[in-house]
Formats: structure tokens, C-alpha cells, sequence
């Protein structure tokens, strides 16, 4: 199964790499996303000060997580929000069809999740019936293409103006064609405030949990999640176990780290801390508000010492706008939720490393990610640890999928690459062949042919360094 | 067959099993916030942070004083020839607004009624919503704002145009600061929130346009009441 699987992340980056248009528009984004998060960090110890606050405060959330989770629970339910817990991506969906369905909802509005893209829950309720609506801009200019997110936090990135105002002036009633950004924004915003308007239900994630106070904390610049979550008669949360922390005082470094590191904001226009449906005496908010708490292989991470770093994952998208890979070939090609460096770790965890084998070589294993990342997760060290999981069962490990990745060729290179350099007479032998003869390997060999593809063949030096030295001898010692 | 109910409560106690079943992997880290508290300025340099800050991300600002606040919104209203301006009868700001307005001009609209028997004029009829601040941040810019029964949640965000009453004497150093001063980390209301301006996007390509779904214009005025 996984030889299938492999082949997909390489296909889809090589067609990528041959559109100049999306290598562009990626470039373009990144770029300017790279020079404004550095402009906000412009003190090399406060930002060292703030990633180690907010790696602590992340790590030490992960260490109480049963504890704060029920703390959450107990916390929400003092303020009338109902806790749901799904193991499942489909024991989420079902969750949230039935809060719909006891209230009638038929329209859903939504704000920006991921863990909905998770749970595929658009494609889910329009099966059952229910409209599911996008209303974070470059959620909805997507939706309307039928594609999915091409990064985390700005969704359509990927696509151009002229692009969208094609889209729009095909897909939207009435209006016409219109290259102009506030022209294209003023027509997203008429149709999406009906739908505000008319909505039966609200959706939103969720950026930080408070077990404290039982507080679900919204960051957005555009206001829909405010929208969605009070305008409706329902609000549904969905969050990953892992976003919760201890107290709301907490939350204020990790979002001072999270807007910085995401778009190079000091502050993003809204920051919302629902505490609660609408309260005695209020006149509007929703009067039902639901938290479905999802596993999804979280708590399977979460066992591994090691492993459980990817947990402290705050969403920013840093480590993608830092990717070199990312950058040349954009989210679509690793044809995951989660893409870029931290979807190269979080994707094979959560579905195995055999099934997506592809993606954990799709790295240069530069470092940038892990260099930029605001809670210090180790990426790299843990791509590298996956690449080892995915080809051998020797280690006490809840990653699934190990050793499935293994392919005869690779077993046979390294056997006979252990099996020369075991030997020093044979090293010598094959090192002598390889400074004369080299040269003469064609670019086309098997396996040299996969890295001639789109590089130089990598030619031997004509004497090797035992040789030059004995030669030479060593006049610099 | 197990009702819905129990496989809820099946998923819980699975989830929570498993967690505990990891165990714990080390000692807590320890917190030093001191980064945190490097963030203190005198009263007047944090007006100053704040207004750069939020003016960065096109908020617009309105000095008055203690006493004139209500008739410099007014001026404001008649020269953006704004029809209507929404406002909470109960509130301190908006009985203070209130009691301060003449008749004629633009008219003082009261957020008075479950929303349900007035969403169409809302997000129809509405030129401009008022609201007071429990607060402002000097470190980034930002409003502190706790909607309630005397001042809805929609207000902020429905109307094209925000008018946010802002204290000087009220502004703190930092959102970290305001958490503490304001005691929301022990109590929260169901809603309480930061704003920094208006509604914006860069969702088409990289372009920073204003008022894709909440106010198109956020005006603050700016109450000099320091001396």
C-alpha cells in the first residue's frame, strides 16, 4: 500500500514545480510574510525570552493535559457550555449533527478550523443535508472552487487576484468582473452577511481553551468568528485535545507569539474570550453553546516522550512560511490536512508513517522550521526519528504504520554500502574503482537517476583522501 | 447497542485513560515572565503606544475631554452625516451619551430588545454603534471591551461604523497586564473581548482591505483625563 502512497507527494511537487504562476504567488506571499514576522521581533533576547515562556507554559499544559481537560470540562459546564469528547473524526461529525438536528439548524456558518478540515465536516453535513458555509474570506474563496487550504492560516494563498475575480464574476449572483480587492472583498461581504443573518448555526475553532475560567479564546482579523459565534441561535467549538491550557494569564504570551510568528501582527483586530452562551439579561449571543473535544490519534501522540513536542503546536504556520520545500511547491502537493513542516510530522503520526511514507522525505531537513518555530518544536529531530520508524520495528514506539516504508532496493543499498565499509580491504578495492571509474556512471543508472532528475551527477574526486594523504602526508598537522 | 450517551461518555473516560496512561514525562517547567514584565511605561507614553499602535492598523482617533466627550461624538456624527447611532441605554457611556444629546440631527438609537425582534434593522438600518472600554493596551494597541446586558455584543461588530469611548487613565501596558488588573482571570463574563481596529483581510493576494465582515471604520474617542 504504502509503495502507491509514496509516489504522491513527489508527483504532485514535480507538477508544482512546472507551474510558474503558483511558484509565484507562493513565493510572493512567503517572502513578505518571512520580512514582517522578522520586523516584529526586532530584539533577538525578547524573542529567545518569549519562545522559552511560551514553550514552557505549552509544555506544561501537556504534562496537567488529563487534569486541565477535566478542569476545562468542569469549568465550561459551570458557565452552561456542554463538553462533548470524540475519539473520532466520524464520532465528532455525528456529534455535531446531532446538536444540529435537536435544534432543526439546516445552515451552518463557519468560521476558520482546521480540525473541521480534520473531520471533513463540510463534505459530512451536506451529505445529511445541512449547508456548510466558509465565512473567513479565504475560506469561502476556496470553498467556492471546491478546493481545500493551501496553508493554515491564509488559506488562499495560493491563488492570484485575477484568479479570484474570475471565480467570483463566474460564481457569484449578479456581480461582475472586478480585479479591484475592495470591490472583490465589498461582494464577499454582501453575500456573507445574509448568511450571518439567516443562519440556524455558528462553527468556530478554537485558538486557546482556559481551564481556569472555562474560556475559549478566538483570534481572527476579520470578524466572522465573531459573527459566527454570536449571531446564530447555536454555537458548535471544535478543538484538538491538545489546545488547552492552565490559566487565562498564559494565554497572553502564546498570543503575542502566535500573531507575530503567523502574519507579522503585533495584535490581530479581534481577539474574542467566550465564556458562556448568552447570559442573563443579554439580548443577543447564542443561547446554546457546544465544545466537542476531539482525540484523533492526539492521545496516541501523546504517549511518546519524544513525540509529544508536535502537541505544543500553536497554529501559527511559521514553520511553512520559513520552508523552502513549502515555499517552491505550496500546500496542495503534500495532499494533507495539516501541509509543510509541521504536517510532515503531524500527518504520519496521526494516519501512520507507512501511509504517508512520502511525506516525511519531502524535506531538505534544513532546520528553518524548527528555527522559527515560536515553541520550539523539533521538527527535523522528529522527521528524522519518523524516517527511522517508518523503515524498521526496533523501537518501543505507539507510532503506527512502522516499518512499512521499507523497500527492497533501500535494504539492498545500505546492506552492501555496511558490507564494504565493514571490510577495509573491500572499502579500499571499491574506492579505487570508484576515483577511476566513476566518472563513467551514467546519469541514467538506477538509482543515481533520481537525483540526476533535476541535478548534476555528482562526480567522484579522482583520488581518494587514504590516497592524497598517503601521498602527500599531512605538512599542516 | 449503547445509546449515544454512554458511547459519549465511553469516548471521555477512553480519552482521559489513555492520557493518564502516558503518565508524566518530567518536572514542570518553570515560568520566568520576565519578558512579560519588561512591558511598563508612564500614563502618558502608554496613550502615546496605543495610539500608534491602533492607528498602524487604520483605527481612527477623537480627542475630548471628560466633559465634552458626548458633544464631540455628536460633531463627529453630523460631519459624517451619519443617519443613526446605536447605543446601550443602560450603560454608564450610554446614559451619559444619552442624557447629553439634543433632539434632531442624527437620532440615538436604543439597543434595547432581544436581537431576535430587531436583526433586519441592525444589519440593515444601522449607520454607527457606541460602546464604552473596560480598558485599552499600550504594548500593541487594543480596546478591552466586556459586552453585556447593557451593551450587547453585536454593537461592536454589526454597524459599518464603531465609535469606543476610551478612558486614558484606563489604558495598561499590556494584554498580559490587563488580565491581571482587570481580575479576568479569575471571572469572565460570557463574552469579553480586545479590539485593535477594524475589520480587515489580506486573504486576496496579500491586499489589506477593511470592513470584509465587522465595522468598515473604528473611531476612538479619546478621553484626556490624566490631569
Amino acid at each position: 500500500m504504502h509503495a502507491e502512497n509514496e509516489v504522491h507527494f513527489r508527483d504532485a511537487a514535480a507538477k508544482a514545480l512546472l507551474d510558474p504562476q503558483l511558484r509565484a504567488n507562493f513565493r510572493r506571499a512567503m517572502d513578505g510574510l518571512i520580512t514582517k514576522r522578522k520586523a516584529q521581533f526586532p530584539d533577538p533576547r525578547d524573542l529567545q525570552d518569549l519562545r522559552d515562556l511560551s514553550t514552557a507554559i505549552r509544555s506544561r499544559s501537556l504534562l496537567c493535559l488529563p487534569e486541565l481537560l477535566e478542569q476545562l470540562e468542569a469549568s465550561c459546564a459551570r458557565n452552561g457550555i456542554k463538553v462533548h469528547w470524540a475519539e473520532t473524526c466520524e464520532q465528532a461529525n455525528q456529534l455535531i449533527l446531532g446538536i444540529l438536528q435537536a435544534k432543526g439548524a439546516k445552515t451552518l456558518v463557519k468560521g476558520k478550523s482546521m480540525v473541521s478540515e480534520e473531520m471533513h465536516l463540510n463534505a459530512f453535513l451536506e451529505s445529511k443535508g445541512i449547508e456548510a458555509l466558509e465565512s473567513d474570506l479565504g475560506e469561502y474563496i476556496i470553498q467556492l472552487d471546491g478546493e481545500t487550504p493551501s496553508h493554515i492560516i491564509m488559506p488562499a494563498i495560493h491563488k492570484n487576484k485575477d484568479q479570484i475575480a474570475r471565480q467570483f464574476s463566474q460564481k457569484i449572483k449578479d456581480a461582475k468582473y472586478t480585479e479591484d480587492v475592495d470591490e472583490l472583498t465589498a461582494m464577499a461581504r454582501k453575500v456573507l452577511r445574509q448568511k450571518f443573518l439567516d443562519a440556524d448555526a455558528g462553527l468556530s475553532g478554537v485558538n486557546f481553551a482556559v481551564a481556569e475560567t472555562g474560556t475559549l479564546c478566538l483570534v481572527e482579523n476579520e470578524g466572522n468568528g465573531r459573527m459566527s459565534t454570536h449571531v446564530p441561535p447555536l454555537h458548535i467549538a471544535v478543538m484538538g485535545l491538545e489546545k488547552v491550557v492552565a490559566r487565562l494569564e498564559d494565554v497572553a504570551p502564546l498570543y503575542a507569539i502566535l500573531t507575530r510568528s503567523a502574519t507579522g501582527q503585533a495584535v490581530s483586530t479581534y481577539f474574542n474570550l467566550i465564556t458562556g452562551p448568552r447570559g442573563a439579561g443579554e439580548k443577543d449571543g447564542p443561547q446554546e453553546v457546544h465544545l466537542v473535544i476531539l482525540d484523533n490519534g492526539r492521545s496516541r501522540i501523546y504517549a511518546d516522550p519524544q513525540l509529544r513536542a508536535t502537541l505544543r503546536c500553536i497554529r501559527c504556520g511559521a514553520c511553512m512560511n520559513h520552508c523552502p520545500v513549502y515555499t517552491r511547491v505550496g500546500g496542495h502537493a503534500y495532499e494533507a490536512i495539516y501541509p509543510g513542516p509541521i504536517g510532515k510530522i503531524l500527518t504520519p503520526q496521526m494516519e501512520g508513517v507507512g501511509v504517508r511514507h512520502d511525506l516525511i522525505h519531502g524535506s531538505s531537513l534544513c532546520g528553518a522550521c524548527g528555527e522559527v518555530c515560536p515553541v520550539e518544536i523539533p521538527i527535523p529531530e522528529i522527521l528524522v526519528r519518523l524516517r527511522r520508524e517508518a523503515t524498521h520495528d526496533d523501537m518501543a514506539s505507539t507510532v503506527a504504520g512502522k516499518a512499512t516504508g521499507r523497500t527492497a532496493t533501500e535494504d539492498w543499498a545500505w546492506r552492501l554500502w555496511a558490507g564494504v565499509t565493514k571490510r577495509p580491504a573491500l572499502y579500499r578495492v571499491a574506492t579505487w574503482f570508484a576515483t577511476r571509474f566513476g566518472k563513467a556512471l551514467p546519469a541514467n543508472a538506477p538509482l543515481i537517476k533520481n537525483w540526476t532528475q533535476s541535478r548534476t551527477k555528482p562526480v567522484p574526486a579522482r583520488r581518494s583522501l587514504s590516497e592524497r594523504m598517503r601521498a602527500e602526508g599531512a605538512s599542516h598537522e | 447497542m449503547s445509546s449515544p450517551n454512554s458511547s459519549a461518555a465511553d469516548s471521555r473516560s477512553a480519552i482521559l485513560g489513555r492520557l493518564r496512561a502516558a503518565g508524566d514525562s518530567g518536572p514542570l517547567p518553570a515560568l520566568d515572565t520576565a519578558v512579560l514584565e519588561r512591558r511598563q511605561w508612564s500614563a502618558a507614553e502608554r496613550v502615546t503606544r496605543l495610539r500608534k499602535g491602533m492607528e498602524a492598523v487604520h483605527t481612527e482617533f477623537i480627542e475630548a475631554t471628560p466633559a465634552d466627550w458626548p458633544a464631540v461624538i455628536r460633531a463627529f456624527c453630523e460631519r459624517e452625516g451619519l443617519r443613526n447611532l446605536l447605543y446601550g441605554p443602560t450603560s454608564e457611556a450610554g446614559s451619559a451619551l444619552a442624557a447629553a444629546w439634543a433632539p434632531g440631527g442624527p437620532q440615538l438609537k436604543p439597543y434595547d430588545r432581544p436581537v431576535e425582534d430587531f436583526k433586519q434593522e441592525l444589519f440593515g438600518d444601522i449607520d454607527a454603534g457606541f460602546t464604552g472600554t473596560v480598558g485599552g493596551v499600550a504594548e500593541t494597541g487594543g480596546l478591552l471591551l466586556m459586552p453585556g446586558p447593557a451593551e450587547p455584543r453585536l454593537m461592536s461588530l454589526v454597524p459599518p461604523v464603531h465609535i469606543a469611548l476610551l478612558r486614558a487613565s484606563t489604558i495598561q501596558d499590556s494584554f498580559w497586564s490587563a488580565v491581571k488588573a482587570l481580575g479576568w482571570g479569575r471571572a469572565l463574563p460570557p463574552n469579553a473581548l480586545m479590539i485593535s481596529g477594524p475589520s480587515k483581510t489580506a486573504d486576496i493576494e496579500q491586499t489589506l482591505a477593511y470592513g470584509v465582515h465587522g465595522p468598515k471604520r473604528l473611531i476612538v474617542v479619546l478621553v484626556d483625563d490624566l490631569k
